[in-house]
């Protein structure tokens, strides 16, 4: 379906409308299906998913935390991997499936990793946890930590400033024994 | 950021093609670091040339007995790659060593070896660079410079090459495939990356409009004996203060053949023919590892805040070299350093 919030005037937050060269790059026709929904859009090339999703299709769950690949707070599902939604383009995936947080519960029942993290209170102010959760789906996807250890190793993309660590840790481990 | 066309490449061809004449364009993979320096305003590409379609996905064995990694494996595929974690443990290791899962699912082959240094003056574009800004300074020498060079610097730039993978690929004497306007070489690892010298603005012998295509592994891969230590501020997740990686071959307690480099000392994985000619044909013991060390970092010298990488960088060697011989490598997941 066309994206009706589409607004070919649209530029990211870092405000390139104000620069003097904008008019060097055209708009680029992308389609995209998010969290299940085909979105046909037209997007400046700078626009990456993460402000795309955010500020065209307010799905404000994915946070913006550094813009900068640092802190894990962007984390969503591209065609299945988990990936920094900050440092990459939208127009560059053409045709690829991205999840969200927003698109991990089926039909109103929450994902098993959304119950575990509310299990283990694996949050304090709640910033980082919908990167939590995307990172951690695709690290169970992709099958390679069995040890708390190993979680630790292949979470640290993900920061948590309220130190909720050892309940992210359980909480994970709770959800693999269920996937 | 500024504003930039965007293309897709049809063919590695197309993408020469594209680049060629146009020293403003950049082409775009993983986009890791890239769109990060454009968001800082440090790369300013009026053209990105997205080559993320192009079939340079494979790891393929060479009739040499080697491996062929095309340019746009992902570096999670390449550190899990079977016949890279069996014959090339080091570099699978090295590889798990950096960034996060999330940046590795994104960060190309190719790309890994074109990453820019962390430098924070080189980020900061209120600040003298001579690699930003060749002819303003360099805002490290006198300024905060913990994490910066100890060996091959210059009065024009003391960063370092923040990847771990490179490290690796040094020791395993990689070769770099390219295509560009001129056709079609190969670089040796050695070869690659540049010191700074006093043209730090150039961190590879890639000529304008070079394509790196794959990246070739000899046979030998070090797989009995060998072992990657990245020392850093935090346990993961964080560029070295210093790292070493190891590849030996022992014949008993004799080192027949030795490779080692250190990364996050200089601005290019540090490797010395001397070193390791040192050490062939000696016992693998601590006398002959500390003299590794000796001759590996006999030219170190410290600035300011990391005079301390010195005496770390040997610590770490002599460490990993141990590690190596006993053939216990190190863990990337347990921290444990044994």
């Amino acid at each position: 379906m066309a994206d009706s919030r589409a607004d070919p005037k649209f530029h990211s937050p870092d405000n390139p409308a104000a620069r003097a060269d904008v008019s060097a790059g055209g708009e680029i026709a992308v389609s995209l299906k998010i969290n299940g929904t085909v979105h046909a859009l037209t997007l400046d090339p700078r626009t990456t998913i993460l402000d795309l999703v955010r500020e065209h299709l307010d799905l404000t769950g994915t946070k913006k935390g550094c813009d900068q690949g640092q802190c894990g707070a962007c984390t969503v599902l591209v065609d299945g991997r988990r990936v920094v939604s900050c440092l990459t383009f939208a127009v560059m995936h053409e045709g690829a499936e991205i999840t969200t947080i927003e698109g991990l519960a089926v039909g109103g029942a929450l994902h098993p990793l959304q119950q575990a993290f509310i299990d283990h209170d694996a949050f304090q102010c709640g910033y980082c946890t919908p990167g939590q959760i995307c990172s951690a789906a695709g690290l169970i996807a992709e099958g390679k930590a069995k040890t708390a250890e190993e979680i630790r190793e292949l979470m640290s993309g993900n920061i948590c400033r309220c130190g909720a660590y050892t309940n992210i840790v359980a909480a994970i481990q709770q959800a693999m024994g269920r996937s | 950021m500024i504003a930039f066309q965007y293309a897709r490449a049809t063919d590695v061809a197309d993408a020469v093609r594209q680049m060629a004449g146009d020293p403003d364009a950049k082409l775009v993979a993983g986009g890791t670091n890239l769109i990060d320096l454009m968001k800082m305003d440090v790369e300013l590409p009026t053209k990105l040339i997205d080559i993320t379609r192009l079939p340079l996905k494979q790891v393929e064995e060479t009739p040499g007995g080697g491996l062929r990694i095309g340019a746009l494996v992902r570096n999670s595929d390449l550190a899990y790659h079977a016949q890279i974690e069996q014959r090339y443990p080091v570099l699978a290791s090295a590889i798990k060593a950096g960034a996060s899962q999330q940046l590795r699912n994104m960060a190309s082959t190719g790309g890994n070896l074109l990453q820019r240094t962390r430098c924070a003056y080189f980020y900061d574009t209120t600040m003298p660079c001579n690699k930003r800004a060749p002819g303003s300074g360099c805002s490290a020498i006198g300024g905060h410079n913990r994490m910066h060079a100890i060996l091959g610097t210059s009065d024009a730039c003391i960063a370092v090459h923040p990847s771990d993978m490179c490290v690796a690929l040094a020791i395993l004497e990689a070769k770099v495939h390219v295509t560009g306007p001129s056709g079609d070489r190969s670089i040796v690892f050695a070869d690659f990356h540049r010191l700074p010298g006093d043209t730090p603005q150039r961190d590879t012998n890639l000529d304008a409009g070079e394509i790196i295509t794959a990246v070739e592994l000899p046979p030998q891969g070090f797989a009995r004996n060998y072992s990657y230590l990245k020392i850093r501020d935090r346990l993961s997740y964080a560029f070295a203060l210093v790292s070493a990686a190891v590849g030996l071959e022992l014949e008993g307690d004799t080192i027949k053949e030795a490779r080692f480099a250190l990364g996050g000392v200089a601005h290019k994985p540090w490797r010395d023919p001397q070193a390791e000619a040192a050490v062939k044909g000696q016992p693998a013991n601590a006398a002959t590892f500390a003299r590794a060390a000796d001759v590996l970092l006999r030219e170190a010298r410290g600035y300011e805040h990391n005079t301390f990488k010195i005496d770390l960088a040997r610590r770490c060697l002599v460490r990993t070299l141990t590690q190596a011989a006993r053939g216990t490598p190190q863990s990337q997941s347990s921290k444990k350093i044994a």
